[in-house]
């Protein structure tokens, strides 16, 4: 355990090739799918904040349980539809990064979606009745709620990041774990772990434990910010 | 205070609107929330021009009155009729500032340039509005910062910002110091020379007489008197005026 430590750290040290590979399409799949998921998430919950609609509580109902989705569940319905014989099959897409982010974005859709909501609902209730009087539009709402709480949606971009890059079960079925193709840090510490082959997976893990800090660091210095601005 | 550049275009904005919203007649008009009726039949004129006060006990129903006449709520009855248009069409000529302002989370300067594009206004006059209401030094800091005077007169700055027809203001001085209060009733006394309808909630008796035109008497969700203010004053006719007037409890 000591000796694959120390190994580990030698392996982040040296700027080992492989290592900085994973690491490298583990960030560009997982930021890809975040900026999609916000794309997608954030419009449907401006619309569900300020929309009232019939429906409207089972669609808060969805979104919620959405959130919860299991990642080998996002896996294997993505995997049914991107595998040979599965509808989308002809696009050759299974075990490509192009499959991973697809299967990340829809997982963090949903978060981003949910968290969103809530974050735009709440500043709704307090800005909606001075907006009717200004006769705003609702594009001109929806701008200017974003825009008034962009610190919390950034954290929620963050958050949906933060489980994106963790997550094992998605990419791994619709990736598979191809060296030099699809491996990503997770899936690599499973399968090298697997192996036995301790110090790549310690190494990867410390990188991945670091991506957690500095991305709860970042949410903590946004909201640190936000307040001394006045935005909460 | 006073700003050729502010004043200009904003006698100008007075001329469009198809037809004048005063005057204003309310019929009947009552509010209820499941069983409880806030608002008891309320009918009243206002003719164009000058200062209204409206007056009356905490909870006699003065907020919802004034969201009702701007739009903002539907009344569970009666009418509300601004000079032909009805109250939801005569919100876009008209500007409310509520009893506790909502501000964006955004700069003092940010905040009326939200409005200005919004309410496609010419976005030069930002500067002129802020010098007007007294907060040109403060046009970078975060509008949630300022203090509760400050954040009253940029309400204020930001409903003149729409150049309304007819001003709703709800206890526009509550808690400020007296030199906020007098540059607040100096800025609201231009509004009004430049034609500006004012329809004004207060408890502040000496504001009132200072302002006031005319006096509606709110108690119980119900008008208990409607009177010039040279007259209300000096002679209240309704028990529940004088006694408001002398500081006997009328809730
Ligand atoms: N949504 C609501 N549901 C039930 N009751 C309400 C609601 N909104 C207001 N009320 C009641 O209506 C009454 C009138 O409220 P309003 O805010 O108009 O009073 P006000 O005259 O402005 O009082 P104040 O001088 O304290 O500002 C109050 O008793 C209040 O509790
Ligand atoms: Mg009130």
């Amino acid at each position: 355990m000591g000796e694959a430590l120390g190994l580990a750290i030698g392996l982040v040290l040296s700027g080992d090739a492989d290592l900085a590979e994973i690491v490298g399409l583990s960030l560009r799949v997982s930021l890809t799918a975040t900026g999609l998921a916000c794309l997608i998430g954030l419009p449907i919950g401006a619309l569900v904040a300020i929309g009232r609609f019939p429906g409207r509580s089972a669609v808060l109902v969805l979104m919620n349980a959405l959130m919860g989705l299991p990642p080998v569940v996002v896996g294997l319905l993505v995997y049914l539809q991107l595998s040979r014989s599965g509808p989308l099959g002809f696009l050759g897409l299974l075990y490509t990064p192009t499959a991973m982010i697809v299967a990340q974005t829809i997982l963090i859709a949903p978060i981003v979606a949910a968290l969103s909501r809530q974050v735009l609902e709440d500043l709704h209730v307090e800005y909606a009745e001075q907006f009717r009087s200004l006769c705003l539009t609702t594009t001109q709402t929806v701008q200017a709620l974003i825009w008034d709480a962009r610190y919390s949606l950034l954290t929620v971009g963050l958050a949906g990041f933060g489980r994106a890059v963790a997550e094992v079960g998605a990419v791994i079925i619709v990736g598979g774990n191809i060296d030099h193709l699809t491996r990503v840090m997770t899936t690599a510490i499973a399968l090298e772990t697997s192996k036995g082959e301790l110090a790549l997976a310690l190494a990867l893990g410390m990188i991945l434990l670091v991506i957690a800090l500095v991305v709860n660091g970042a949410v903590q210095t946004i909201r640190m910010s936000a307040v001394r601005q006045a935005h909460v | 205070m006073s700003d050729a550049a502010l004043i200009t275009p904003l006698r100008a904005a007075h001329a469009p609107g198809p037809t004048p919203l005063l005057p204003l007649a309310v019929r009947d008009l009552t509010l209820r929330f499941g069983d409880t009726t806030v608002l008891d039949s309320v009918s009243f004129d206002l003719s164009p021009g000058g200062c209204t006060m409206i007056m009356g006990p905490n909870g006699a129903g003065k907020s919802l009155l004034l969201k009702l006449l701007h739009g903002l709520m539907a009344p569970t009855s009666g009418r509300i009729d601004w000079g032909g248009h009805s109250a939801h069409a005569a919100t876009p000529r008209q500007a409310l500032v509520f009893q506790k302002p909502v501000l964006l989370r955004r700069s003092v300067a940010a905040n009326i340039d939200f409005v200005l594009k919004a309410r496609r206004k010419d976005r030069a006059r930002r500067d002129a509005l802020l010098e007007h209401v007294g907060l040109a030094h403060k046009t970078r800091q975060p509008a949630r910062l300022l203090s509760g005077g400050e954040a009253q007169r940029l309400a204020l700055a930001r409903a003149l910002a729409t150049d309304p027809e007819v001003l709703l203001l709800d206890e526009p001085t509550a808690s400020l110091d007296p030199a906020s209060i007098l540059a607040i009733e100096t800025i609201v006394a231009e509004a009004r020379a430049r034609g500006t309808r004012i329809i004004c909630v207060t408890h502040d008796l000496g504001q009132a007489r200072r302002m006031a035109d005319e006096v509606v008497f709110l108690h119980r969700g119900r008008v208990a008197e409607q009177a010039r203010a040279v007259d209300f004053f000096p002679q209240p006719r309704s028990a529940a005026a004088r006694n408001y007037l002398d500081g006997r409890i009328v809730v």
